[in-house]
């Protein structure tokens, strides 16, 4: 096996205190970044890809372990390396030319040699003729070739890629990543490894040698294979799908027990490790009438159950739009995950069939027997005097177990699904919660 | 390719309309700007006059202006660099950041005649055998007047700079000088421009303070547009009043011409947006400018070798720093020495202000709680007053835009003359109406505040999507459901912006506009600006402070309760988007 080029040891990231309770956001992983490879990050949104990016990029250090840089701790160290974002992070008042010159200037690269290299890579990726234009004169797939200009003029020894093509439209998207291959294959770039980020399955079955999969809360490494496809690569072949079809089984898969068998590659599938300590309940943060659409899409096959890769391409969904419903249709008891398939359960088909208020009620049975936050929110309601509680109690609650962030977005999935089950209201200008049935508030009768 | 000749055909014809007379102008400019600075430099090194005399002639205008302009410039680059350093430590030092807001907050609600015992005398002392202690000594109290907002304005946009883009910048490991020059600056420019604007008027509203004024018995008078105006209405020189006014008038529509406007359009440019605006805003005179072969020459000859020879330069530096890892230690001192140095003047100041606050009388505690008390009485009958006219007449502007082709350039032009300069007039004419100091101070309030709840209004009508005026027509809203449906929540959040400024503006102008002297007669009210001006004058430090804090307090104090929790509310429940 070739030398790591960036190596990262039992890296964590957490919040708060090291001493007092720490909500962890990655738990300890191993991970290594070879020469020769394309590797890909796939992982639910929360599963903390970013951050593992930023880690491995030197630009956040981790709360604990190290990450190396060709065996040096790479804070000591300036790695070469590069990013693409999301966003293109363009400087707009820079010409196409200056922001490709940017990073030489920095590095205090010459005038003339800055020039040089600046229009050959612009000529590389096809941006010929556009030197003098502004950003904002470009469409979004001109602006992400200013981003691989930018990354690529410094001539990194590994290429990172925060969901490069997430911004733009699916036929841009596509025609920049068979252009970024090619470059790659033809080796028309000195890049010796890529490290794409993405939430989209068939975009990293599609680029990726190796394929690294994150489950989340906290964000781990479910699995690590290689993909075993020669270039180029049919999306319509067998061995495409399979590969595909795995990976969603890996993502739908939330424990050791359900684990899907591993048929196509080679890596073992990591079973979720145990948790120092009982986690907190984590909602996916689905709308009510996003989890009835999809059970009354699943609903309409004859026996209730639909793949779950045939479910997304038929929606042209990607993964962070499908998952947390089905994650959420599945903690409401609506849906069973079985090898990546969506299983209608009972209570799933009566809700998809039921009218509006009989759905509100069965939405409400389900949410009581399943979801713990929303039954400690009921409780502390129907145990105050005035049946009433300010949002600030259960923020704190949460904040024990979540950072700031999640804590705040998992308080608004709780009180959207609270109101659709018709458990409490919310006062946004007060943000108070009320029991439902302690409507008699004086601004309710008033209005 | 078809791209490049076009340009190139357009530069070219451009090029054949003015190159000559273009090159002469500029030209011209240099040498202008040459003999000024020499002369400046000649003035500011004679011996101190520092009761000149104000000649009333129009003849002496043209220089009392350039002397004005001059203070007015050295106050505003001053203003910018101390605001680009204030804003750049708050928004990079986690631990300064927190007291240097806090500090902003409270310098902003001191009004500018509170420091002017202090910088005068100082600046006096610093340099006693020449006219440019003098000088100083008014830039710097013109200074006091418009750099706080620039300094916030400069730590927001810091803090407003997305998360990606400074990444990039650390991904490529950009030097300081450079991230400086292609990301803070540039993402900070359009605030900054907006915010010079309202700076530079806030100068003109207190260059008549600033030029002139009495100090422990001591008449302090600058040559200047400022003083001209006040002499003239001293001896009520009807004639020289006007003049003084017109000039005044032209001057700021000149610089709002050949410095705003240009500045506004190049700062498009720094807009931070994806996608090109419809109709980007333009100006002549920029297009002259970068169409000059002596700039162009300029910036090829000396500016790009220079930056470039600067970028080289810290680029190895920060190559070779990389390798060893930064000494927190000497980091840590380097805070920390200042910190106590500060720290311990501050307590010094304390003492001896609390010293000084001792010897203060009831009597003089209670009335500066009364002055407080009328003041903010005036304030707020100023801001309902104005909100009574502005907001029918705003959103009458903004729906109907004919009307605001006509109506806004008035506006602004009306809303550029500094209230103070057109006092004297109206505090003439209210007195020979039989009114009192009381209605005149209000009115010089409402004078120098109303135009910031205009023009938010007329953006905030504006703003309201025509959708809604569509459902409130379908649906046949009456007057009262269409203005509390629509209307009204629609401009809350221009509103309150507008009022939070004319606020501000109000109690800055209470100083103005409580107390007036002339040369036989003193025109005074109950106050606290009347009590500052009062204290300043007769060297009454004691009655300057208490009464200064008093006023910051409650200017913060109403910042706090009243406007932040109401522009927190505009920006949740009345955002449209």
């Amino acid at each position: 096996m070739p030398e790591a080029i960036i190596q990262a040891s039992k890296v964590e990231k957490f919040y708060g205190e090291h001493d007092s309770a720490t909500i962890p956001v990655i738990a300890p992983t191993d991970l290594a970044i070879e020469p020769g490879q394309i590797l890909a990050l796939l992982g639910p949104s929360g599963s903390g890809k970013s951050t593992l990016l930023r880690m491995l990029t030197g630009l956040t250090s981790p709360s604990a372990g190290e990450v190396f840089w060709h065996g040096c701790p790479i804070r000591d160290c300036s790695p070469n390396v590069s990013i693409v974002f999301q966003s293109f992070a363009l400087f707009p008042w820079l010409t196409v030319f200056e922001n490709v010159e940017a990073p030489l200037k920095a590095r205090g690269v010459n005038s003339f040699e800055r020039r040089k290299r600046s229009l050959k890579i612009l000529d590389t990726v096809g941006l010929d003729g556009f030197e003098q234009a502004y950003p904002k004169e470009l469409s979004g797939g001109m602006k992400q070739r200013v981003g691989f200009a930018r990354a690529l003029v410094v001539e990194p020894e590994v290429l990172f890629m925060d969901e490069p093509f997430s911004a733009l439209d699916v036929l841009t998207a596509e025609n920049l990543r068979s252009e970024l291959l090619e470059l790659w294959g033809k080796k028309a770039i000195p890049t010796k490894a890529i490290f794409i980020v993405t939430h989209n399955i068939e975009e990293a079955v599609l680029l990726a040698d190796r394929i690294i999969v994150l489950g989340k809360n906290p964000g781990c490494i479910r699995t690590d294979f290689e993909v075993a496809i020669a270039r180029p690569r049919e999306r319509k072949s067998d061995e495409f799908t399979g590969y595909v079809d795995y990976i969603y089984k890996v993502l739908t898969s939330p424990s050791q027990h359900d684990m899907p068998p591993l048929r196509p590659p080679q890596g073992p599938l990591v079973p979720y490790a145990k948790t120092p300590r009982a986690a907190y309940q984590m909602l996916s943060h689905a709308r009510p009438g996003g989890i009835a659409g999809l059970l009354e899409l699943i609903d309409e096959n004859p026996n209730g159950r639909e793949d779950m890769y045939r479910l997304a391409d038929e929606l042209s969904f990607e993964l962070d739009d499908l998952l947390p419903i089905v994650d959420a249709a599945h903690q409401l008891g609506f849906l069973k995950i079985e090898e990546g398939d969506a299983q209608i359960t009972p209570e799933g088909h009566e809700f998809a069939n039921a009218e509006i208020l009989r759905q509100k009620e069965l939405f409400r049975q389900a949410v009581l027997s399943h979801v713990t936050l929303l039954r400690q929110i009921t409780k502390t309601l129907e145990a105050k005097r005035d049946h009433s509680a300010p949002e600030a109690l259960f923020q704190d609650l949460l904040d024990e177990h979540f950072s700031a962030e999640e804590a705040k977005r998992q308080l608004e999935t709780a009180i959207s699904w609270g109101r659709y089950a018709e458990l409490f209201e919310y006062d946004a200008d007060r943000q108070r919660l009320y029991l439902h049935q302690a409507e008699a508030t004086p601004e309710i009768l008033s209005q | 390719m078809i791209r490049r000749v076009r340009t190139f055909a357009q530069s070219a014809a451009r090029v054949r309309t003015w190159p000559l007379l273009m090159d002469f102008a500029v030209f011209a400019g240099l040498i202008a700007i040459f003999y000024a600075l020499a002369f400046i430099a000649r003035y500011w090194s004679t011996a101190p006059v520092a009761e000149a005399v104000i000649q009333r002639s129009p003849g002496a205008l043209p220089i009392y202006a350039f002397y004005s302009l001059v203070r007015m410039g050295v106050a505003y680059v001053l203003s910018l660099i101390f605001a680009l350093a204030y804003g750049y430590i708050a928004a990079y030092n986690k631990r300064l950041e927190a007291p240097l807001i806090a500090i902003l907050d409270i310098l902003q609600s001191i009004p500018v005649l509170s420091f002017l015992p202090g910088v005068m005398l100082a600046m006096v002392a610093l340099f006693p055998t020449r006219q440019f202690g003098l000088e100083l000594g008014s830039i710097v109290l013109i200074f006091t007047g418009q750099v706080w907002n620039m300094a916030f304005s400069f730590y927001s946009s810091l803090k407003a700079i997305p998360r990606e883009l400074r990444e990039a910048t650390r991904i490529y490991s950009f030097s300081r000088w450079q991230r400086f020059f292609q990301l803070e600056l540039p993402f900070s420019t359009i605030g900054l421009v907006w915010n010079s604007m309202v700076s530079v008027a806030q100068g003109w509203f207190t260059l008549m303070l600033c030029e002139m004024f009495v100090l422990q018995n001591r008449d302090f008078r600058l040559p200047g547009l400022g003083s001209y105006l006040k002499t003239a209405a001293d001896n009520g020189d009807k004639q020289a009043m006007a003049w003084g006014l017109a000039t005044l008038i032209a001057v700021i529509v000149l610089l709002d011409q050949l410095l705003w406007r240009p500045l506004i359009v190049w700062s498009d440019k720094f807009k931070f947006e994806q996608v090109e605006s419809a109709a980007p805003p333009r100006s002549p005179l920029l297009a002259m400018l970068f169409n000059s072969a002596v700039l162009r020459t300029v910036r090829q000859r000396i500016v790009s070798p220079l930056s470039e020879r600067i970028v080289m330069y810290l680029a190895h530096q920060h190559s070779a720093d990389a390798s060893k890892s930064a000494d927190s230690r000497t980091g840590k001192a380097f805070v920390a020495i200042p910190a106590v140095v500060f720290g311990s003047l501050t307590c010094f100041a304390l003492f001896k202000a609390g010293i000084l606050l001792s010897h203060l009388s009831r009597a003089e505690f209670t009335l500066t709680l009364h002055a407080a008390g009328a003041t903010l009485l005036r304030v707020t009958v100023s801001l309902l007053i104005a909100l009574a006219w502005t907001i029918p007449a705003g959103v009458a502007i903004g729906f109907h835009p004919r009307m605001a082709r006509y109506a806004q350039p008035l506006a602004q032009i009306a809303a550029s003359v500094p209230a103070t300069a057109l006092f004297p007039i109206i505090l003439i004419a209210i007195i020979g109406m039989g009114g009192g100091m009381n209605t005149a101070s209000i009115v010089l309030m409402l004078l120098g505040t109303q135009w910031y709840i205009l023009f938010n209004v007329i953006a905030g009508a504006l703003a309201i999507p025509s959708d809604m005026r569509d459902v409130s027509d379908i649906f046949r809203f009456n007057f009262r459901e269409r203005w509390m449906t629509v209307i009204l929540p629609g401009i809350f959040p221009y509103l309150i912006t507008g009022l939070v400024t004319a606020s501000g503006g109000a109690w800055n102008a209470s100083i103005v506009a409580e107390y007036f002297r002339t040369n036989d007669h003193t025109f005074t009210t109950l106050g606290l600006g009347a009590q500052i001006s009062l204290a300043s004058d007769s060297g009454n430090s004691r009655l300057l402070l208490i009464s200064t804090v008093v006023m910051a307090a409650m200017v913060v104090t109403i910042n706090r309760l009243l406007w932040k929790p109401l522009f927190r509310l505009s920006g949740s429940r009345y955002r449209l988007d």
